[in-house]
């Protein structure tokens, strides 16, 4: 089966390198501007592009090596979107389908989701991947409030995004994921298959590369979801 | 031990049982009374020993419950399901955690889901459930609860 997701470009001079020194030097040579204004402008033009698997600056080329030009900020989403290390985190049949996710078949290190951490002091996203009772809240809480700045949460599956097939008689299940933590990427599904996991990652990639910052994108997912 | 032999061995051990074969495996059902002495020769006999109780659980029938033993014997390969009705306002079984182990926390874990109390159990207390559940039962059919619990 097709991974339908893209696989962002880790390479930062792939693909600006050749295309983008061309525009500036129309810039310089149609305006009359310093070069170094003209960088700045097109630097500018990436880093705030929604397209997110590009690097979000660009490479000049000189004698002696190259200038790099970006904003700082985005460089730090680039970084941290591509280095999101989940925390072995599972409590039901998704832990399964996120297993194989991470394993050879589906693979999430290619996306930079490199190794899952069993420890919250070293992970930056938790995957929320199964039922969440009442007696496990307080738990997953602490894992939460354990984790390290920045960090992020997916609620992968019908159980951590509502309850799902626990919502009605059930006196044990907490009724969504979100009533305890803030959740940054809701995954439908019971369970959902790896390549549904992947493109939630894919996406919250995509929302740090945005620029926005949690409160930001926890406000922007608020809309999504009205 | 076929089912047809063990169906005679264990009427010469409880006259009193009556047997259902419907199944893959001889149901036995039995006088809660006669659990204990029943349960000591399942175990001991030396043509039965069924050594392993590989489920313990519950039924709530609202009109009663029906506890139900699985056993098996590792040495011959025989299996039997053995099952007690109780009744559904005081029920009451002998425990048999001291002939099998593993019945110590399933008889717990029945004790804090259907509200069943068994006699001469070492620990008997709740297994999961948090303190302050005792004497609510949430796998009784008629179990209510209007915080947690959303009916459908």
């Amino acid at each position: 089966m097709d991974v339908k997701a893209e696989a962002p470009s880790n390479s930062p001079v792939r693909g600006e390198s050749t295309a983008q020194p061309s525009l500036v030097q129309n810039a310089v040579d149609n305006k009359h501007i310093s070069k170094s204004e003209a960088s700045g402008l097109v630097a500018s033009h990436i880093g705030r592009g929604r397209e997110g698997a590009k690097f979000p600056g660009e490479v000049h080329s000189t004698p002696s090596g190259g200038i790099l030009v970006t904003a700082i900020d985005d460089v730090i989403n680039w970084a941290r979107s591509n280095s999101l290390w989940p925390l072995v985190f599972g409590t039901s049949c998704c832990a399964i389908e996120m297993m194989s996710t991470a394993s050879a078949k589906y693979d999430w290190s290619r996306f930079g989701f490199e190794v899952a951490r069993a420890t919250p002091r070293q992970a930056d996203v938790i995957i929320i991947a199964g039922t969440i009772v009442n007696k496990m809240a307080p738990v997953l809480k602490r894992l939460y409030d354990q984790m390290a700045d920045p960090k992020y949460v997916i609620a992968m599956g019908a159980c951590a995004t509502s309850g799902g097939p626990f919502f009605y008689n059930t006196y044990s299940v907490v009724k969504g994921a979100d009533h305890v933590i803030p959740v940054d990427v809701y995954i439908a599904g019971c369970p959902p298959r790896p390549e549904a996991l992947l493109h939630a990652l894919i996406t919250l990639q995509k929302k740090i590369k945005m620029g926005l910052t949690r409160e930001q994108i926890r406000s922007e997912s608020k809309v999504e979801s009205k | 031990m076929t089912n047809d032999n063990l169906k005679i061995k264990l009427s010469e051990l409880l006259p009193s049982a009556t047997y259902d074969e419907g199944g893959e495996w001889l149901n036995v059902d039995i006088d809660h009374k006669d659990w204990l002495y029943f349960a000591n020769s399942l175990r001991n006999h030396a043509e039965l020993n069924f050594d392993y109780l590989f489920c313990l659980t519950c039924v709530d029938w609202k009109t009663h419950l029906t506890m139900v033993y699985h056993l098996e014997s590792t040495q011959y390969r025989h299996a039997a399901v053995i099952k007690s009705k109780l009744d559904r306002t005081q029920p009451e079984i002998e425990s048999v955690s001291h002939i099998w182990r593993t019945a110590d926390f399933h008889e717990r874990e029945v004790y804090e889901l259907f509200g069943v109390n068994f006699l001469n159990h070492p620990d008997m207390r709740l297994l999961i459930l948090p303190e302050g559940w005792e004497g609510r039962n949430p796998l009784r059919k008629d179990f209510e609860d209007p915080v947690n619990m959303i009916k459908l």
